[in-house]
């Protein structure tokens, strides 16, 4: 079987391009908001869609999905409310992958045959957990493979050559290379480190390899999709949601066309960038 | 052959009946503890836990914290019949295992010390920590002005308000202490914002975990450092009384002065053992810090174990007069115990701290911590319902030097 994220990937490697990967936290700043957004980002340019799965406690977020995740909670976003943000996503989107993104405390509370079996039932395509090295692997990757739904892994810098193939050995649809030590938000990456990270890694895989963290331009981002297979951006399109919350908490007027316009001058940067290298 | 397998066989059947066996090489007791971090941290983790199976096995290692124990920390400290307290009550005798007399004033400097030294073996440079109460972050700024390495602690701003005395001696020991506002600005935010320094210095830092919760091997780790506090019991009980007690009272925040003083008991099955989570202004409010009374199963900060959390598995903040009890968890050793059955776990509220607090200083001339102030709330409840040759052993964990200002304060006395 040939997943949603398999096909997007094998398509733009047709194409000769990288894929633009987005991530927005379900339910920030509300769900009406998110879904909005959700629905434009195919059109702006977004080849796979990352959302986030809010959590009270997240560890290896920087202050911008922090804040992202409070204000989700804070205006009622939960599990279930995120599962229906991406089944009435895939009432109009049947070819853009999903990935959710997030931490184990909430699957595990929900329970994960349940959890999986709706997910599924949403649409939704490939699960990252960052608190699940493949040291546990038995706990939810194994299931969620086994039910049809990819698991994808982040590789970072400390993941060494002697590390990389237990790392690799479950990872499926993509393997997201992490650019720097750190949490989401922080410093950008060197261009040069990130072209001989996805090499290496390159080296015990066939799958793409997404890189992300610290991509804030559609410069950065052209740069990251010049040597890799995806470039993802999260902080800062955050913080652009972030941005359009008034003094009284209240979303702005046009907010979500904004929004999507950033995300589109992003998009340009990631599926411009070997055209213009090539020349 | 046949002996041998015989002999594997009785080995193999010893330990699996002994509560003293974990964790497993996974870090698991039971289904709780492991190794729920980021992939940036694994090969770190794992680094540490080699290093520190080394170090256990080097007898240089041990000689070192010995001698620092000794005469840094002051051990061993006094197992005290507490003899009015024990009048007062007219039932348990009651000892006091008097780890608040440490340098420091409480059982936190016991793990700082073998934990930095592991840290120096490792060749970090530079410590990291959490603290709540500040017992842990004084205690951690203390070794490393001992031995001369940078270090930064990680403390909310709630307990910062409630333990200034902390704040300032961590300063005068020459640490850094960063302010956390996210959450409540209680000890589990400052474990969050410490994991996340430590993933952003990978390569220099060592984290200073305080307490028996974290992945593996931290829960095992920091519960080996403490035990030395049940071992002494032990001892002394001997010399002392020449049998072991029959109970064990400690107080739960994570959990590390407890697993200290139980451990080497657990498979003495004549022992019970006692827990004593922080029920604040009472488990039926919901304001509370019980995490096994009070909470559910979960993944948190590295490992599995009970947690208070919502139907949706939020996280909830905890609430204890107590900053070092205000954590939304508990060891996985704990509650793997709590499940077997092996230790029984209660609780105290905030106001039976405070008169505990005042009963201790009045009566034996000792101000606890409001900390081991809820274990001897327990103590109070209980010692006068047992017969006079009952031992029991409380572990005074803390002395309550820190917490004047704030026990004034609920008391309604302006100083
Ligand atoms: C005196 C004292 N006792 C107990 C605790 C709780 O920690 P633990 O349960 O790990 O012993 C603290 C924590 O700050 C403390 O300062």
């Amino acid at each position: 079987m040939t997943t949603r994220l398999e096909k997007r990937f094998a398509q733009l490697k047709g194409e000769g391009r990288a894929a633009f990967i987005t991530f927005i936290t379900a339910g920030d700043p509300d769900f009406d908001t998110t879904l909005s957004v959700l629905k434009g980002l195919p059109a702006a340019g977004a080849d796979v869609i990352e959302l986030g799965m809010p959590f009270t406690d997240p560890m290896a977020d920087g202050p911008a999905i922090q804040a992202s995740t409070q204000r989700a909670l804070r205006n009622g976003a939960r599990m279930t409310k995120t599962l229906e943000l991406v089944r009435l996503f895939r009432e109009s989107d049947a070819e853009t992958p999903i990935v959710l993104m997030g931490y184990y405390n909430p699957i595990y509370h929900m329970g994960v045959d349940i959890f999986l079996a709706k997910a599924i039932d949403a649409g939704v395509d490939g699960l990252i957990v960052v608190d699940l090295p493949p040291e546990e692997d038995d706990e939810l990757c194994e299931p969620a493979i086994k039910a049809g739904l990819n698991f994808i892994r982040l590789a970072t810098p400390t993941t060494d050559d002697r590390r990389l193939p237990a790392v690799l050995a479950n990872t499926s649809g993509f393997v997201y290379y992490v650019s720097i030590n750190g949490i989401t938000g922080s410093a950008s990456p060197q261009a040069r480190n990130v072209a001989d990270a996805v090499a290496r890694i390159k080296r015990h895989t066939s799958l793409p390899v997404a890189v992300g963290f610290g991509i804030r331009t559609p410069e950065q981002a052209a740069e990251i999709a010049r040597t890799a297979d995806g470039a993802v951006v999260g902080s800062a399109i955050v913080d652009a949601i972030a941005h359009e919350i008034d003094g009284n908490g209240n979303v702005k007027p046009g907010a979500v066309e904004r929004v999507l316009g950033f995300v589109r001058s992003l998009a340009d940067g990631v599926h411009t960038a070997r055209a213009a290298a090539a020349e | 052959m046949e002996l041998v397998r015989e002999k594997v066989a009785s080995v193999s059947a010893s330990k699996a009946n002994s509560f003293r066996s974990g964790p497993d090489e996974r870090g698991r007791f039971g289904i709780f503890g492991g190794r729920f971090v980021a992939e940036t941290l694994m090969p770190l983790v794992l680094d540490l836990d080699k290093a520190y199976t080394a170090a256990k096995a080097d007898p240089a290692f041990q000689a070192e914290i010995d001698f620092m124990q000794r005469d840094y920390v002051g051990r061993p400290s006094p197992l005290y019949l507490a003899e009015r307290l024990t009048e007062y009550f007219g039932g348990a005798k009651v000892y006091l295992k008097r780890d608040e007399l440490n340098h420091t004033g409480s059982h936190k400097i016991n793990n700082c010390l073998g934990q930095i030294l592991l840290a120096r073996r490792m060749g970090k440079t530079r410590i990291i920590a959490e603290t709540g109460a500040g017992q842990h972050g004084v205690a951690t700024a203390t070794v490393c002005a001992r031995f001369g390495l940078p270090c930064v602690i990680y403390m909310g701003t709630t307990d910062i308000e409630r333990q200034k005395p902390n704040v300032f001696r961590m300063k005068l020991l020459g640490a850094e202490v960063v302010p956390v506002t996210s959450g409540t600005g209680t000890l589990k935010d400052a474990m969050n914002e410490a994991l996340r320094d430590w993933v952003t210095n990978v390569e220099n830092t060592y984290y200073l975990i305080g307490t028996v919760a974290g992945p593996h091997p931290y829960p095992a780790m920091v519960r080996d450092f403490q035990s030395i506090i049940g071992e002494e019991t032990k001892t002394q009980m001997m010399e002392r009384e020449g049998r072991l007690p029959d109970s064990l009272v400690a107080c739960i925040g994570g959990g590390s002065n407890a697993m200290g003083l139980f451990h080497p008991f657990l498979d003495d099955p004549s022992v019970k053992i006692y827990g004593v989570e922080a029920a604040g202004r009472g488990i039926e409010t919901g304001e509370h810090c019980a995490s096994l009374k009070g909470g559910a199963p979960g993944v948190l900060h590295g490992n599995r174990t009970y947690l208070l959390q919502d139907d949706d598995g939020q996280i909830k903040d905890g609430h204890s007069i107590s900053a070092g009890l205000d954590y939304p968890g508990i060891g996985p050793e704990h509650a793997w115990l709590h499940e077997t059955g092996r230790a029984e776990y209660v609780s105290a509220t905030d106001q039976e701290a405070l008169a505990a607090f005042q009963l201790c200083s009045k009566l034996e001339g000792i101000i606890p911590a409001l900390e081991p102030a809820h274990a001897l709330a327990f103590v109070t409840k209980i010692a006068p319902t047992l017969p006079k040759d009952h031992l029991m052993v409380m572990n005074m964990c803390g002395r309550g030097d820190k917490d004047v200002f704030a026990v004034a304060d609920h008391l309604g006395v302006t100083l």
